[in-house]
């Protein structure tokens, strides 16, 4: 095996949870949150391969990851018809891990579609630092973004999460 | 205030389903996947990737057929879902229509060609060990044949039962015993009590008297003449000496 698949394939054990989280945060459902990770995924390794072996080594991973995501995501979103959802459940997700109860993904469902439901610039922002915990410095680098602008952007994020959408009316 | 950033929290912990890491790596090429198969022969697991069917066997469970892929094949594997076009491929496979590509890379180049030439073998048709030789060009090399067959990593769909002994026994099977090789055989249409009473009175080919031409004896072009008409030869050298020449379809000996 070629030293970037080694690396990749670490790469997939180490943040493969943590990109589907990130891709079920952004989309609100696990489905999309599975393609959004194998599209990552797939962009990251056709990437590494191409890399030299000293940019692969001074690589930020999970930024770097993070990045990709989101572009993902984006692109996603631009070339989306309109979906169907299917009434019956069908939704494939039986495969969850054992430890996550039945009550516990409901609410992780719904808070997932909540925060799915936010306009893309706080989104992306609240999701960046509060669901994948990432610093503001490094959510800026994500996002390409001022961390002004982030900072801005999340704080407004979580006031319409939380319904405390007022901000004009105080003047 | 801090719940909504805890539940936050809690959201990013999500996992990912099951196996999906392995599903990961198989989606760039890196491992492959596999399913369970319901065919004529009972459920077999089967596994793929971009450059054919890797590997199948007749296993009690996932567990038990993924521990041997592992450490036979060395490469991962990821659990998928069925797709119905490869269900259809196998299906049709093992009805003697070929469809399937196969990936062999992890095997010597001798092994390659063993089982490359052990798929022209007809469905209904037998060869012996020794044939698989002289075919590939190394007319000594009768036993490395037959091991190489017996690690066949795809039986079945490479069809070593197809492969027998000279003396018209019906060999060693890797993919589940001699039992297993007989009863795969004669659903797939071999006369093994003809064959091997024909072996066991020292006969290796048959003639047709009226074609002049000598075959194994469960080559196609033999099975359509009158029996009356069929005789037996011990070796390619009386059927010769005879006036036969040997067939061209199974090739019983050098030309």
């Amino acid at each position: 095996m070629e030293a970037s698949e080694k690396v990749f394939e670490r790469m997939v054990h180490e943040h493969h949870d943590r990109v589907f989280a990130f891709g079920l945060a952004l989309t609100g459902n696990r489905h999309d949150a599975e393609e959004v990770a194998q599209d990552t995924f797939l962009r990251a390794y056709r990437a590494l391969v191409t890399y030299p072996p000293e940019r692969i080594r001074g690589l930020k991973q999970r930024a770097w990851l993070h990045q990709i995501a989101l572009n993902v995501v984006r692109n996603r979103a631009r070339g989306m018809k309109p979906q169907l959802v299917a009434l019956n459940g069908s939704e494939p997700d039986r495969s969850a891990g054992p430890e996550e109860d039945v009550m516990r993904r409901a609410d992780m469902a719904e808070l997932a579609a909540r925060v799915a439901g936010l306009p893309p610039r706080y989104r992306e922002a609240v999701v960046l630092r509060h669901v994948q915990e990432l610093s503001y410095d490094e959510a800026a680098a994500a996002l390409g973004q001022p961390v002004g602008t982030v900072k801005a952007n999340v704080h407004r994020g979580l006031k319409l999460l939380r319904g405390d959408d007022d901000d004009n009316s105080h003047g | 205030m801090t719940t909504l950033t805890d539940d936050l929290k809690r959201l990013g912990a999500v996992k990912a389903p099951r196996g999906f890491a392995d599903r990961l790596l198989a989606h760039v090429g890196m491992a492959d996947s596999y399913a369970r198969f319901n065919t004529v022969l009972g459920p077999v697991y089967v596994a793929w990737n971009r450059n054919g069917v890797s590997a199948a066997a007749r296993m009690a469970s996932a567990v038990e057929f993924e521990a041997w892929f592992r450490k036979d094949v060395g490469r991962q594997l990821a659990l998928a879902g069925t797709p119905a076009d490869l269900a259809e491929k196998i299906t049709d496979e093992l009805h003697g229509r070929r469809r399937l590509r196969f990936d062999l890379r992890g095997l010597t180049p001798f092994e390659q060609a063993v089982l490359r030439k052990t798929l022209e073998i007809p469905r209904g048709e037998v060869r012996p060990y020794g044939w698989i030789a002289r075919e590939i060009g190394h007319p000594a090399a009768v036993r490395a044949v037959g091991t190489a067959l017996a690690n066949n990593p795809i039986p079945y769909f490479i069809p070593c039962h197809r492969v027998v002994r000279t003396d018209g026994k019906i060999g060693n099977y890797g993919g589940g015993g001699p039992e297993a090789k007989r009863s795969i055989l004669t659903m797939e249409g071999v006369q093994l009590k003809r064959l091997e009473d024909f072996a066991q009175h020292g006969y290796r080919y048959e003639g047709v008297r009226t074609t002049r031409v000598f075959c194994f004896p469960t080559c196609y072009h033999g099975k359509v003449a009158n029996e009356r008409n069929i005789v037996r030869f011990h070796d390619a050298a009386e059927a010769r000496a005879a006036g036969y020449r040997p067939c061209k379809h199974c090739r019983p000996a050098a030309a």
